[in-house]
């Protein structure tokens, strides 16, 4: 059974475009990664599978119930972790910990202090005073407490810092060696190609591959750097191009022999064709084409 | 009952600056009474000079110079108003306030139903209101016994009911906008309250728009018609409590099945 399942799942806010027909399987016991920049549809999708909008057309499923028919099911055995994690004004920590436990109708008294310790969390302290990082561990205590089936977690690691963010990970891999499906969205690719075995990449509203995350890492594309001067006019797939005082740069996704023959023609010094880093692949699906990589 | 319980510790303080405030001027104003007793003579006068502002106080009808009459205009303007002004804000932020602060995403997305959320937080306003009332009735109260006069049973029960009968209605209509509305709920709820109580003045200074009487929930609350005739005016009530049940279904209608605002 897939952990979710969406099939041709769309949401629009009146004439905006949210997502336009997605189809997307995470197979449980997954640790799944779900990529795109800013805007692309990436909460829009999350909010839908966790009931909080409702789709315009298409299917979803969540541990095989429907996220329209079976909203309180669900919740039940997803954790949630939202890119900005808010709560009441003049709450402590241990407060918020425990509303969200007696919200699941469960004792998560010792997961939460395990959490805290590990997290180091203060409970004692009041949620306004927290910076944001600190409310970020607050809201992930109470995603993991209750030790949920699923985690779904939204832009997890901002305001964490760096060794907050490994040992959020330890748990994560945890919880996944232990059994839980995890569907991390993020446009921070190296968490995506550290943790995740496989990923989708979103744009404006659309899946646009979705595959190992090895298999995503490759592409055609290569890192043209020259030093010198040639003339690009013409040439097919020349994306990301800086021009510097003694040279360019660009990735080239084209056919080899015409970069061959303008690389001749030029005045080049020295040229190299490297393969592109994850950031740049990362650009190459975002920009128009991208669906060819 | 976890979010009734979350709603009553959220509220506490505004509850009790709102209790306190309404009693404190109440109180104040029983404790006048006294006083004001020995100079009624010149006081009438003075009331009837006023014109149509006496009689959008009622004021033409009530003699002043009963515990009771004074009681009946008086309690109308501490209690009918503040009290409105607090049901009416309670109810109005009830369930805007989650999307406005940006809560209602950890909230909604626990096991728990949007119709749940939407009957405990409706719970706990009428908790709030039913508390505020209880509370004050009981410090007015004290406060006529405390400076010496009788009691007047029937028209205090039946003033501090059309009262608190007045919020309920007030505070169902603006559960129902609560519904619908993200930010400026401390605006729609003392518009509502203010708009009617304004609504039950005019219909007191001119015959021609008496209707704004069936309108309003005030219009169920005129301490000259309550002591004179000594019962509230069912039809009246019955538009009230239509008024407020069409608020509240409202609310369960549009919160089940809108999209909630997360950004």
């Amino acid at each position: 059974m897939e952990a979710i399942q969406t099939v041709g799942l769309t949401k629009y806010y009146g004439k905006a475009r949210g997502i336009v027909g997605l189809d997307l399987q995470v197979e449980q016991g997954e640790y799944f990664g779900f990529i795109g920049p800013n805007g692309a549809g990436k909460s829009t999708t999350i909010r839908t599978l966790l009931g909080l909008i409702s789709p315009s057309s298409g299917s979803a499923q969540v541990l095989g119930l429907d996220v329209r028919k079976d909203k309180e099911a669900i919740l039940a055995r997803v954790g949630y972790l939202p890119s900005e994690a808010a709560f009441w004004s003049g709450m402590k920590v241990r407060e918020v910990l425990r509303l969200s436990a007696e919200l699941r109708k469960a004792d998560c008294a010792a997961e939460a202090e395990r959490l805290c310790q590990r997290l180091q969390l203060d409970q004692t302290r009041k949620v306004d005073e927290l910076s944001f990082g600190n409310r970020k561990k607050v809201a992930i205590v109470c995603a993991l407490q209750s030790c949920p089936e699923l985690l779904i977690l939204d832009e997890p690691t901002g305001g964490l810092d760096p060794l907050m963010q490994h040992e959020f990970f330890d748990i994560l891999r945890e919880r996944n060696e232990a059994g839980a499906t995890i569907f991390l969205s993020s446009h921070v690719l190296s968490e995506i190609q550290r943790n995740c075995r496989r990923a989708a990449v979103i744009r404006e509203g659309r899946v646009i591959a979705c595959d190992r995350v090895e298999a995503l890492a490759k592409t055609n594309a290569k890192r043209i750097t020259v030093r010198g001067r040639i003339d690009l006019e013409g040439l097919e797939d020349v994306r990301d191009l800086t021009v510097r005082e003694n040279g360019l740069s660009f990735l080239y996704g084209g056919e080899i022999k015409p970069l061959l023959r303008r690389l001749a023609e030029g005045e080049v010094e020295d040229f190299s064709a490297a393969e592109p880093d994850l950031e740049e692949i990362f650009l190459h699906y975002y920009e128009k084409g991208g669906e060819e990589a | 009952m976890t979010i009734v319980k979350h709603e009553l510790r959220q509220s506490r303080l505004p509850f009790w600056i709102w209790t306190g405030a309404i009693g404190f001027m109440l109180a104040v104003c029983i404790f006048l009474f006294p006083e004001m007793k020995n100079q009624m003579d010149e006081l009438n006068e003075a009331f009837a000079s006023m014109g149509s502002f006496t009689a959008a106080f009622g004021m033409d009808r009530l003699n002043f110079g009963t515990l009771l009459g004074y009681y009946a205009i008086e309690c109308g303007n501490v209690l009918g108003l503040g009290g409105a002004f607090f049901a009416a804000l309670c109810a109005a932020g009830s369930l805007s306030k989650e999307e406005r602060d940006r809560t209602a995403e950890f909230l909604l997305t626990h096991p728990i139903s949007r119709r749940r959320v939407v009957s405990e937080k409706l719970l706990a306003v009428l908790a709030q209101v039913t508390a505020l009332n209880v509370v004050i009735y009981l410090l007015a109260l004290a406060s006529i016994a405390i400076v010496g006069e009788e009691i007047p049973w029937k028209v205090v029960n039946l003033l501090h009911l059309a009262y608190y009968l007045c919020q309920l209605a007030l505070a169902g209509i603006c559960f129902g906008i609560s519904a619908f509305a993200r930010k400026g709920s401390v605006g729609i709820g003392l518009g509502v309250a203010i708009l009617a109580y304004m609504l039950n003045l005019l219909s007191n200074i001119t015959d021609s728009v008496k209707f704004l009487k069936y309108v309003t929930p005030f219009g169920w609350c005129d301490g000259a018609e309550i002591v004179e005739k000594g019962c509230l005016d069912g039809g009246k009530l019955a538009v009230g409590a239509a008024l407020c049940a069409a608020g509240i279904l409202l609310a369960y209608w549009h919160y089940t099945k809108k999209d909630i605002h997360c950004a």
